[in-house]
């Protein structure tokens, strides 16, 4: 499965762009939108779909069982600290859940990376993530793959 | 200079007929591009699909007096004051180009219908409505290009990258720069300088790439994203919600309730 993005919803935010662990939410460069530019290497972790403000992402079930009619669906409210799940199945049965939002306040645990340097566009087209090796703890250079070793097709 | 009305001073040499013209062309440059975009992007038979799905799955029969009142406050609030953009820098960047644009829009027919011909004697709120409009634009343009746009703001990337999805914006900020600085020039009464020509040349074509580039360009956006905020508000009112779960029934504070940050972190 994969995320999807309602262009009629999304208002290009950058919300995803901004929280997706594999980097693939990206923006695209004719409507200015977000969009999954990888969808196979979405981790269906929906941190994308939580942070959307405009519930403009989704998430596309595999296509033998998605076009029964299941959905799963999220609604996120940090004024309440809420985070409500719809699951519905295929048969219609609707499950709904409301659980308190854990994540821990940005500063205290999770350090304030708006205010680092804006990273270089060397910086931003290389293999390294942003503020690695340090932010693992170690000061020694990280293994990379060289672009040749790519099989054909992939393009980075 | 801002009580100035730019179309009398052109009128020495453009009939106004051409003038008036020009607009027609362009207005219909918009409905063309758009029902173009309409039948390639398909997102008018999206928005029905949808609108049949929401009343298939709708949980509260919604009269018709509850749906308009809907759709009035979606009007009112939604739509008037850009919400869906929440709280913020690129909300305040919006509503100066839109409501500058408007004013540009509006200032520019009224003047080139009404008050066109050589003979004709312009109150001055219209070319004060004209230069604000312009200047709200130009403000709310550029600072959406240069610093919120989300490409730059976001994924770091470099102001002066361009990409097809800036053709709208900078077409109108261009229009709007243009219009001013020939608006400008003609108030300085440079005797048939070359000045003023060369602004409003560049003010045509940036007017012909804004308004004849709606199908490439995401000009039709302000027509589409008005629907969208009406369909939406209709399936929170009728229950369908597009399958969202309901506003948390809990107490305030349940978790730990943070606060969100900008899209800021690379």
């Amino acid at each position: 499965m994969s995320t999807f993005v309602y262009m009629t919803r999304c208002d290009g935010c950058g919300q995803c762009v901004d929280i997706c662990p594999s980097d693939i939410m990206h923006i695209d460069e004719t409507i200015r939108r977000a969009k999954n530019i990888e969808p196979n290497f979405c981790w269906e972790c929906y941190a994308c779909v939580k942070a959307c403000p405009n519930h403009a992402i989704d998430v596309r079930g595999y296509a033998d069982f998605a076009p029964m009619g299941h959905s799963v669906r999220v609604r996120r409210e940090e004024e309440k600290g809420t985070i409500s799940w719809k699951i519905k199945f295929r048969n219609g049965t609707e499950k709904n859940f409301v659980s308190p939002i854990t994540t821990k306040p940005w500063g205290k645990f999770i350090p304030k990376l708006a205010e680092g340097d804006i990273p270089n566009q060397g910086e931003i087209k290389s293999q390294i993530l942003y503020r690695e090796p340090e932010a693992l703890n170690t000061k020694k250079a990280l293994p990379t793959v060289s672009k040749g070793s790519f099989k054909k097709g992939v393009y980075y | 200079m801002i009580y100035n009305n730019p179309f009398l001073g052109l009128s020495n040499f453009v009939s106004p007929v051409a003038m008036q013209g020009f607009v027609i062309v362009m207005i219909a440059l918009v409905v063309l591009g758009t029902l173009l975009d309409i039948i390639h992007k398909k997102n008018v038979k999206y928005f029905f699909n949808n609108a049949k799905k929401a009343k298939k799955n709708a949980k509260i029969e919604i009269t018709t007096s509850q749906k308009t009142s809907v759709i009035l406050k979606t009007v009112a609030y939604d739509i008037a004051t850009t919400s869906e953009l929440g709280r913020g820098k690129r909300r305040v960047a919006h509503l100066l180009g839109m409501y500058g644009t408007i004013l540009f829009w509006i200032g520019s027919v009224i003047m080139i219908f009404c008050y066109s011909n050589p003979s004709s004697d312009t109150p001055s709120f219209w070319p004060i409505i004209w230069h604000v409009g312009a200047l709200m634009t130009v403000i709310g343009g550029g600072w959406f290009w240069f610093f919120l746009r989300v490409d730059v703001y976001s994924e770091a990337q470099p102001w002066y990258r361009i990409i097809k999805a800036d053709l709208f914006v900078l077409a109108l900020v261009a229009s709007s720069l243009t219009g001013l600085i020939w608006s400008y020039l003609q108030s300085l009464n440079l005797n048939d300088r070359w000045d003023d020509k060369v602004f409003l040349v560049l003010f045509i074509v940036s007017n012909l790439v804004l308004f004849g580039g709606v199908y490439w360009s995401k000009f039709a956006h302000m027509f589409y994203k008005p629907g969208a905020a009406i369909q939406k508000n209709l399936a929170e009112a009728d229950g369908s919600r597009d399958n969202l779960p309901p506003p948390a029934d809990a107490p305030k504070q349940f978790g730990l309730g943070i606060k969100r940050e900008e899209p800021k972190h690379y």
